[in-house]
């Protein structure tokens, strides 16, 4: 079981993520798209894009600095255990509730906005309850165990295990002892890549930062041989011979 | 010099009834979809009125197209690349659908499958297409149709805005009985647009042959900045399938040689459509021109005379065929816009360099004259109305010359000369010389504007070499080159193992190869694997 989770798991769901990702690219451009329903409602979206987007690239980057970085090097270059501590705490706690805050404001515009309600897919719908869970998971870990809780030092178990996941010697052991908030958030946060690349998320790696250094105007070439005109009335009657007496 | 060919368009205002048959045709072909319900790729407005969307020429508001900066350099007006990246999240500058309209649909169930005998006849109710509830209609894309409404809504024009106080006061003062007239509206096509220079994920592009602009559906990815950077809004979302459509100049049919489906269907026979060399370096001096009075004058300078035979030489060597050069010379835009300058602009302040043009309408200005109690035959006192009534023709400046006056003036002055020149000739055959010394066109001109404004033959209105002929000229030239076979020549068709249909079209890649649709096919983008219709439906 143990291994069943924390080994079999983790690889079943990046396999998911990148094979996900592969088939969506050549398959669905067509469908790869942020599908903005800016146009339907602005109000509430004015407020909650932001927070949410700006929230989730910090919630990101924390994640990047927990889980990637090994406690090893933030000691290395000067960084005590304190420093980091503060900065993770009070970093997660801000930018989660930005994120928090953002997909609340998002969600309440799915439900009470008729227009987007209607646009809403069911893949949508799915997004955003496994969106709602993260990130009360998350904040439950960040909040409740680190900030006014005891303190979980997850850099010396989670973060082990899920580096380990890339060098492909997972210890599943070391998340045995973990506290069950962040087990589950650990599992959900891999449920939630391999769900990744058949939602809307997909938008996220086309972020378009090649526009900071395009030319404005773009020119291309027509693809492709051009139609012919279908024949006119005239040309078909004229084919047909003599044209006949007509009513 | 890199010389480029547009299809271009010149609508000429007088003859518009506002019957909206292009709008309606338009939308039959191209926005009956889901998500498109509220899209007129063409639509016609009544002017004065804000329009659809409302007050779309307040760039105030919707930072639209392009301004110069304090080095005056040309900058999108809604900021540059940097600034245009940090608002990807939400984009203020982006009109709500409540600035076009909440479509609505009708039940028309209701009074198909009404019972007999009812004591009460069935109303069918609107429902939002948005929302499937019923509603209000409030506002449509024409719903100022024939200043309808005008005396609510109509001083909200932008253009009234941007005119002297004192001539939009009286615009105001006497708004039903001064003077209307209509205008449709498709996509500018510009040589500068806007819309393109503001897309993140250079999904829009601007075709190098004909200078279509267009959005390509696979590569969008929805980041709706087109929509607010074009000052024309003429760029739309489709909500359901989460991307930026445009009109297209029903390019499949301008490829075929065939008009648009607007132009086609037509009532008035008012639309012109040819093509125009211009030179693609020179757009960038031309839209950043400091007086935009000079914008007119600029963008004529960067079209390229078809008869002159240094152009046709480098259009030749640009490798167009000779049916486009035949055409270029033959084209009625070119002559419209260059030759007779009666054709203007809409809004050249944008700097976008628009390239559907307006014959400006005289009407206006007859109305007003025969109102002064004057003959509105007679060039003499239309010229003297031009001049003093400045209402209609301080409005028009607005719309057409950046608000240069005496501009717009100028061309009404020919169009009334020519009225007044045709008369003289048809009744008692006598030729108006101080006429045309007076609009400085010779005899022959004036006639042929006459003919090419008021008979408006259907070859003549359309001038559209087939884009396959390309294709054709680059094969003839290939077989020209090679003394034995034709297809033998280095890259040829010939000259590989499998000889097929992937490599005959001379297209520029490994683009478009066709195979067996279904299992493992190659697909358009050349990548084999399965196929899935973009199409399908569902949102």
């Amino acid at each position: 079981m143990t291994n069943l989770v924390w080994t079999v798991l983790p690889y079943l769901c990046l396999v998911v993520f990148v094979a996900g990702h592969v088939w969506r690219w050549r398959h669905d451009q067509f469908g790869w798209t942020t599908h903005t329903s800016q146009v339907l409602e602005n109000r509430l979206l004015r407020l909650g894009s932001p927070l949410f987007h700006l929230g989730a690239l910090g919630v990101v980057g924390g994640h990047v600095m927990g889980l990637l970085v090994p406690a090893s090097v933030t000691e290395k270059i000067g960084i005590s255990e304190h420093a980091y501590h503060l900065t993770a705490v009070w970093g997660g706690t801000v930018t989660g509730l930005m994120l928090m805050t953002g997909l609340v404001l998002l969600i309440i515009r799915r439900v009470v906005n008729g227009r987007v309600r209607r646009v809403t897919t069911r893949m949508d719908k799915v997004l955003y309850a496994a969106l709602a869970a993260m990130v009360v998971l998350g904040m439950i870990a960040t909040v409740g165990v680190n900030l006014l809780g005891g303190g979980y030092d997850y850099r010396e178990t989670i973060a082990v295990w899920f580096r380990g996941i890339f060098w492909f010697q997972p210890d599943p052991t070391l998340m045995t002892g973990a506290p069950l908030v962040y087990q589950l958030h650990a599992i959900g946060g891999f449920l939630f890549l391999a769900l990744w690349p058949f939602t809307r998320l997909v938008h996220v790696w086309s972020a378009p930062l090649a526009y900071l250094w395009r030319p404005y105007v773009v020119y291309r070439r027509r693809r492709g041989p051009a139609p012919t005109a279908a024949a006119s009335p005239e040309q078909v009657r004229d084919a047909a011979g003599e044209p006949s007496a007509r009513r | 010099m890199r010389i480029r060919a547009q299809v271009a368009m010149v609508m000429n205002l007088d003859k518009c009834i506002g019957c909206h048959t292009c709008s309606v045709t338009c939308k039959q072909t191209w926005t009956n979809r889901d998500g498109t319900e509220y899209v007129w790729f063409n639509n016609v407005e009544t002017k004065p009125g804000i329009g659809y969307p409302k007050h779309y020429e307040d760039q105030d508001r919707w930072h639209g197209g392009w301004q110069l900066d304090e080095k005056g350099r040309l900058k999108l007006r809604s900021g540059g690349r940097v600034k245009r990246l940090s608002r990807l999240f939400v984009n203020p500058d982006l009109p709500s659908i409540d600035d076009y309209y909440e479509p609505a649909t009708f039940d028309k169930d209701i009074l198909v499958n009404a019972p007999a005998g009812l004591k009460d006849t069935p109303v069918q109710q609107p429902r939002s297409a948005l929302t499937g509830e019923p509603m209000a209609l409030t506002w449509g894309a024409n719903w100022e149709d024939s200043l309808g409404g005008a005396h609510e809504h109509g001083t909200g024009d932008p253009n009234l805005a941007r005119m002297s106080a004192e001539a939009a006061a009286r615009v105001k003062f006497e708004f039903e009985k001064t003077f209307l007239f209509h205008l449709p509206r498709i996509c500018e096509h510009c040589l500068n647009p806007a819309c393109v220079s503001a897309c993140p994920s250079g999904a829009m592009y601007k075709r190098e042959e004909d200078g279509i602009v267009l959005v390509d559906q696979d590569r969008c990815r929805g980041w709706r900045m087109c929509v607010s950077a074009c000052p024309y809004k003429k760029v739309y979302v489709n909500h359901s399938t989460g991307k930026a459509e445009k009109c297209t100049l029903c390019f499949p049919r301008i490829e075929a040689g065939q008009p648009t489906i607007c132009s086609e269907t037509c009532v008035g026979r008012l639309r012109y459509l040819g093509i125009v060399f211009y030179d693609e370096d020179a757009v960038l001096a031309a839209a950043s021109v400091t007086d935009e009075h000079d914008l007119l004058e600029a963008q004529r300078a960067v079209f390229l005379d078809p008869t002159d035979p240094a152009v046709q030489e480098a259009a030749r060597a640009a490798g167009m065929p000779q049916e486009w050069l035949d055409a270029a010379e033959r084209s009625p835009v070119w002559r419209l816009i260059s030759e007779y300058k009666v054709a203007l602009p809409l809004h050249p302040e944008y700097r976008t360099l628009p390239m559907v043009w307006y014959v400006p309408p005289l009407s206006p200005v007859l109305d007003a004259v025969g109102e002064a109690g004057r003959d509105d035959t007679d060039a003499d006192d239309i010229f003297h109305t031009i001049r003093e009534l400045r209402i209609p023709v301080e409005y028009l400046a607005e719309l057409f010359t950046a608000g240069d006056v005496e501009a717009t003036a100028g061309v009404l002055m020919k169009l009334a000369a020519m009225r007044s020149y045709m008369r003289a000739r048809t009744l008692d055959g006598t030729v108006a010389d101080d006429l045309l010394d007076g609009i400085g066109m010779t005899a022959d001109q004036v006639e042929a504007m006459y003919r090419l404004l008021a008979i408006a033959k259907y070859d003549e209105r359309y001038v559209i070499p087939a884009a396959y002929s390309k294709d054709a000229a680059a094969l003839e030239a290939q077989a020209t080159a090679n003394q034995d076979c034709a297809l033998d020549c280095e890259g040829g068709p010939g000259m590989t193992t499998q000889a097929s249909a992937e490599s005959f079209h001379l297209v520029e890649d490994d683009q478009v190869r066709p195979g067996r649709p279904g299992l493992l096919s190659r697909r358009a983008d050349g990548r084999r694997g399965f196929t899935i219709n973009p199409l399908r439906g569902g949102a």
